[in-house]
């Protein structure tokens, strides 16, 4: 099997028009149907959210919806987990610093 | 028994979780006559196995990235057939036993994370649990770097998204670093214009090292190489002879024989070196993998002195096998059983009924054992539940059942096999240096919480995490818990835990949503139907 072919050619997508979402006020391009942690690792970006403490960089880690490193600020909203919402045209993607809010009770 | 009531509120049976296991139960009970609701957070079938592109990404073949395709397409047309409720993007985070006691109240937040507006409430007069597993991680140096992804999340993200982690290049706000300055790598935004969407992928992948524990490193190391990923090593850290003590288990079981040799082949054709005995035992990069380390283990885990060699890469995918997923089930009180790999698992009868009379489980909450033996227990499961709902007690007797209980029994005797050849040794700890962060959520360190336990005498998870908050993030410590439960361990006179963790919420819930549960118990059922769109309940 030839080594340069992408996923989309393997399972032979022919997706929708892709649109635009911004990360950091930045174009970027997502395909409908994509997560936003997909649109992001598309355009090769790994990171969108700073650590409370330690002010690391984290993005996706579990992909499933489970470890919460991917919360990022949708269109002015933090927390959001980028792996289980999905792209939709315009939205603006924004680094999470910290904490967000904090109105989830998890435990 | 209602027949087919699929707008009525009230079910004869709530399955949780549309994967290869849920899929199966609803379908067979379904067929048997029953009213039945299935729920899973996502807005599509298939769980994590059959996790496959939105219609939107227009996939023509979506089975390039399956075996066992048609398994799925089947249940997802038998499921249709038989007048199911699918209920997309509902996120259970508790059952609780309802008035009339014979009931049960299934209670979910909307959305495709969660966030939407509208809680949900299903009624069912029985449950089954499918609600699977996630990865079990083991931390080590650098493992909270941009590019260190799950391996099932690595083939989650490549299965739904169409994506490998580490391509393209980085933009990472990340603290100034000393003398250095902001790292200011920008992203170039695709070169869109006059490339079709499907072909704006970057012809070659990157490098992914995968590395960790079990059978799943294979799959996903086949599948990222089947899409154009360059995969420099597969790195496992147990031997291969775990399994060959037990070639009677094996040969009873040609399908995961014959499932490995389809994996082996891929990586074989691309050049794959498989490591075994062997772990990354420090990743390398400032602000994203540059680099790994991949140490050999001696047979505790324990890396060997001097062994480590450096491998360029763009990311890691790394996890060291599963743990069943049992929020839900603790929560109702389920009795569980410790497996060979240390984790716990429901404690299910000959019928797949766990301890609580009308709660149900199959799949991986009864034990991680893989996609054929989900749809196995799942089908069981179903078959018993309209046996005991419908009072058709034959149909547990009868040749399908048996049949099934006993391919159950045979997977069940080399998913044993499996969680032994695969349990992570002792010596593991020891890759730990005392900064390495074990909590991802709350940022606790190695040295933190040696120092709890050394210290001031914890011994176990829950002591260390009133002492250090490990396990008290987002995540409840589903990243970090075998972690600190293994350091806890190590103190004098620890003893393993007898029973997981009890977590009353399964998944997180906004306190408002808390305040009105009191509220939606007493108005009545509302109605499911309603907030089952997942583009309505997305609440964005
Ligand atoms: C990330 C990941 C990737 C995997 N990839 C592979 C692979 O490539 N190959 C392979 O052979 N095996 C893979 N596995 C193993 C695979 O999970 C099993 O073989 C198989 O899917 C088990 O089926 P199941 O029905 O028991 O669970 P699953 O398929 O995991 O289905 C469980 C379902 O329950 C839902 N759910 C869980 N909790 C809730 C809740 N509180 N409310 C609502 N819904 C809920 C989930 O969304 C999920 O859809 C993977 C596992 C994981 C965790
Ligand atoms: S990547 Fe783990 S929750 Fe999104």
């Amino acid at each position: 099997m030839a080594r340069d072919r992408s996923p989309a050619e393997l399972v032979g997508a022919a997706p929708d028009a892709a649109f635009e979402i911004t990360f950091d006020g930045r174009p970027i391009t997502a395909l409908p149907g994509q997560s936003l942690a997909a649109a992001l690792w598309a355009a090769g970006i790994l990171a969108w959210r700073t650590t409370r403490v330690g002010g690391r960089p984290r993005g996706a880690f579990c992909g499933i919806g489970h470890c919460f490193d991917c919360l990022a600020t949708v269109n002015g909203e933090p927390n959001r987990r980028a792996c289980l919402v999905p792209a939709r045209p315009g939205d603006a993607v924004t680094t999470q610093e910290g904490h967000g809010h904090d109105d989830l009770a998890v435990r | 028994m209602t027949i087919s009531p699929s707008d009525d509120p009230e079910y004869d049976l709530a399955v949780i979780g549309a994967g290869a296991a849920g899929l199966a139960g609803a379908v067979t009970a379904a067929e048997l006559g029953l009213s039945v609701a299935l729920l899973d957070t996502s807005s599509q079938l298939g769980g994590q196995f059959y996790r496959h592109p939105a219609p939107a990404l227009g996939a023509t073949r979506p089975e390039a990235l399956h075996h066992d395709w048609s398994t799925f397409t089947d249940l997802r047309r038998r499921l249709t057939d038989s007048g199911v409720t699918h209920l997309a993007g509902h996120h259970v985070w508790t059952v609780v036993r309802a008035e009339p006691k014979d009931l049960w109240d299934v209670h979910a937040v909307t959305g495709a994370d969660g966030n939407g507006e509208r809680p949900a409430r299903v009624r069912a007069r029985a449950v089954l649990l499918a609600t699977g597993a996630y990865e079990r991680q083991l931390p080590f140096p650098g493992w909270t770097l941009p590019g260190v992804v799950g391996a099932g999340g690595a083939q989650a993200m490549l299965k739904s998204g169409l994506v490998v982690p580490g391509i393209g290049v980085s933009s990472v706000r990340a603290q100034p670093r000393a003398g250095i300055g902001v790292s200011s790598v920008r992203a170039q935004p695709r070169a869109g214009i006059g490339v079709s969407p499907a072909r704006a992928q970057p012809r070659a992948g990157g490098r992914v090292v995968v590395a960790g524990s079990g059978p799943l490193l294979l799959a996903v190391a086949a599948s990222l190489v089947t899409a154009g990923a360059r995969v420099p090593a597969v790195v496992e850290a147990a031997g291969y002879l775990g399994y060959a003590r037990h070639l009677r288990v094996l040969a009873a079981n040609p399908h995961k024989m014959a499932e490995a040799a389809v994996h082996g082949t891929a990586l074989l054709r691309h050049g794959v070196r498989l490591r075994t005995r062997s772990a990354v035992t420090q990743v390398h990069g400032a602000d994203r993998v540059e680099a790994v380390t991949v140490s050999r283990l001696d047979r505790d885990w324990r890396p060997v002195r001097g062994s480590g060699r450096r491998i360029a890469c763009d990311a890691l995918a790394v996890g060291f096998g599963l743990v069943p997923q049992l929020e839900l089930a603790t929560g109702l009180g389920c009795a569980t059983r410790r497996t060979r790999d240390g984790s716990h698992a429901l404690d299910l009868d000959a019928q797949q009924q766990t301890s609580v009379p009308g709660i149900w489980a199959a799949g991986e909450t009864g034990g991680i054992g893989g996609v054929q033996l989900a749809c196995v227990e799942g089908e069981l499961a179903g078959l018993a539940i309209a046996a005991r709902l419908g009072g058709r007690p034959a149909l547990t007797e009868s040749g399908r059942a048996r049949a099934l209980g006993r391919r159950r029994d045979r997977m069940r005797a080399f998913a044993s096999v499996m969680a032994a050849a695969h349990a992570p040794g002792a010596g593991w700890t020891r890759w730990l240096d005392d900064t390495t962060d074990v909590c991802r959520c709350e940022e606790v360190s190695a040295g933190h919480i040696r120092e709890a336990v050394a210290d001031y005498g914890a011994r176990d998870a829950r002591t260390v995490k009133l002492l250090t908050r490990a396990g008290m993030g987002w995540c409840q410590g589903r990243m970090c818990g075998t972690a600190v439960a293994c350091l806890a361990a190590e103190g004098p006179g620890a003893e393993p835990s007898p029973s997981p963790e009890r977590r009353p919420l399964a998944v997180p819930v906004r306190l408002e949503v808390l305040g009105a549960l009191a509220e939606v118990t007493a108005s009545g059922a509302g109605d499911p139907e309603e907030s089952a769109d997942p583009e309505k309940g997305a609440g964005r």
